[in-house]
């Protein structure tokens, strides 16, 4: 597929909600994309259609309608290892989140391999979905939380990394694929390889990569992956954790119940073959086959193009909020090294008074903390304002926040 | 912009120049609290003198609506008696500013508002249980603050 901006611009088509007005009339422009993407009516008719035709629950009764719902769930998990080009479906786990899959491995995998004394090493910019599950494990457990610090341009001191390594007793390094606030996307490879070097296991919080660039499990190597759907046009509740078989097969069921067991006895259970083992309970059926057609909807249009609009966006809203007297940005100066998030301050407005002035004139963004509390202490700030971009977003909303940015200046006298 | 407005002359200006502003070494009363969602964050301290308030000061960091309002508390409750203070109520301090619409139209900026209110609430009803051996006062604040908002 060509992938002009005419057409970014005419997939607008395709999302109902963009023809939305709010705040008296005014055209939304949404600028949110970093904590939930828009839906497709292509992703929202596959739900529909769904409980319309097929409802049912999956994986146990022989009728014509649970057959149905089985094939059409195990269909995403296929779609999902081919999307992140992975030989085994197997290793892809449903879950409901990036937080939950993060969850299970710290509880599953840490229960039996870490121990009193072994660290944990993380990074100063992390989602609190990848610092709390590891400061449970090690308070728990008696050991160590390590971060890798960042610099002035909010990349990473990976130097830290090789000391942390030299002691031996790291066991796992949790570090996300791009930062939520920054945007700085993680040279995930030098810090895998490193580890592989160590014989140290690492998990990546892709949240914020897989709706945004193409990732290739294979080629990356990394023992464990999460993410999240609703982050990359599918619906929310649903997640995947992707961890090596040989590493899966030998953890700890996460959770007890219905689908997880071969055989249930009084006082013992057999577990089920993978990836089911990790499945307790009824999951979400027609979300997570709604998730196979966000993917369909991403694989058209292609994640290099995807990844192209983006850093051209990026791009472009460095240049012209640069411009704009009073703010201040945050991360790397260099488009190629972040993904399509800016985060900024504007003079000494609190972001929660930006956000609420600019949410007049239809612009949403996200001002706060960014579920990254470590990363505003390192930066010295309360809060930022963020502006996250995706597939449909266009130059003339970046320059409508802009616009809007104006006044804040006035209602502040600036 | 449209509607209610928030960011009048008065909170603008307070933001810019809080009032009682700053901390009181060995307060009587401290309280710290914060909103999860935006990280708004302040310290209260008060000073009581035969159930007077004779000080109060706060400081942490916060959005405009935030700074104003915490400003307005101080303001309205310096030099008065805990037995009124105690009964002190949200629209008080929201109409004060113009504010009471906020209730209705924003539930996330509403906790801007009423942080410095909840912090003064559950600072007081320590103080009625520990230093007054009131509990009824105490229960009925520690309620009150719980369900602020």
């Amino acid at each position: 597929m060509q992938a002009t901006s005419e057409t970014f611009e005419s997939l607008r088509n395709d999302f109902p909600v963009l023809e939305r007005k709010v705040r008296d009339g005014k055209k939304l422009v949404y600028l949110d994309n970093a904590a939930t993407t828009q839906k497709p009516i292509q992703v929202i008719d596959a739900i529909s259609d769904y409980y319309k035709n097929n409802n049912s629950n999956i994986h146990r009764a022989v009728h014509a309608l649970a057959e149905e719902s089985t094939e059409a769930f195990e269909q995403t998990r296929d779609k999902v290892a081919e999307f992140l080009n992975t030989k085994d479906s197997q290793e892809i786990i449903f879950v409901k989140g990036t937080t939950e899959a993060i969850n299970l491995v710290a509880n599953a995998w840490g229960r039996d391999n870490v121990k009193e004394g072994d660290i944990i090493v993380t990074t100063e910019y992390e989602h609190h979905s990848n610092i709390v599950p590891w400061q449970l494990l090690t308070q728990d457990k008696k050991a160590q939380l390590k971060y890798i610090d960042i610099d002035d341009n909010g990349e990473l001191m990976i130097d830290q990394l090789d000391e942390y390594l030299s002691t031996g007793k790291v066991k796992l390094v949790a570090f996300s694929h791009v930062s939520n606030v920054l945007g700085t996307i993680t040279p995930a490879k030098e810090i895998i390889s490193k580890c592989k070097n160590a014989g140290v296991k690492t998990l990546i919080d892709g949240a914020q990569a897989v709706p945004h660039m193409k990732v290739d499990l294979t080629e990356l190597d990394c023992d464990f992956y999460a993410f999240s759907a609703h982050k990359m046009l599918g619906p929310t509740g649903v997640g995947v954790l992707w961890a090596k078989k040989e590493i899966l097969e030998k953890m700890i069921p996460y959770q007890g119940g219905g689908d997880m067991i071969r055989e249930v006895h009084k006082y013992e259970t057999t577990w089920n073959d993978l990836p089911y083992k990790f499945e307790a309970g009824t999951p979400n059926i027609a979300d997570v086959i709604g998730f196979k057609t966000a993917i369909e909807y991403l694989q058209k249009i292609g994640m290099e193009n995807i990844r192209n609009h983006e850093l051209e966006l990026t791009k472009y809203a460095l240049e012209q909020m640069e411009k704009v007297p009073g703010i201040t940005l945050y991360g790397t100066k260099e488009p190629k090294k972040r993904g399509g998030v800016v985060s900024f301050n504007f003079n000494d407005v609190h972001p929660h008074d930006v956000g609420t002035i600019i949410d007049k004139d239809g612009v949403a963004i996200r001002s706060g903390h960014h579920c990254a509390q470590v990363l505003m202490e390192k930066l010295n700030v309360a809060a930022t304002n963020r502006a996250s971009f995706y597939i449909y977003t266009t130059k003339e909303e970046i320059d409508t926040l802009i616009i809007a940015l104006q006044n804040v200046a006035k209602v502040f006298k600036l | 912009m449209s509607g209610d407005p928030i960011y009048t002359e008065m909170i603008i200006e307070y933001s810019r120049n809080p009032s009682n502003y700053g901390k009181i070494d060995e307060p009587h009363i401290h309280r710290h609290d914060s909103n999860p969602l935006c990280g708004d964050s302040i310290d209260l301290y008060l000073n009581v003198d035969d159930k007077k308030i004779t000080d109060v000061k706060f400081d942490g960091k916060g959005c405009a609506i935030c700074m104003a309002c915490s400003s307005v508390l101080t303001e309205m409750i310096k030099g008065k008696d805990l037995d009124d203070v105690k009964k002190f109520e949200k629209d008080e301090l929201l109409s004060e500013l113009g504010l009471e619409h906020l209730i209705k139209t924003s539930p996330v900026r509403i906790k801007c508002a009423l942080l410095s209110l909840k912090a003064l609430k559950y600072g007081i009803y320590s103080y009625f249980a520990e230093k007054m051996n009131d509990v009824e006062s105490a229960g009925n604040l520690k309620d009150e603050a719980a369900n602020l908002y």
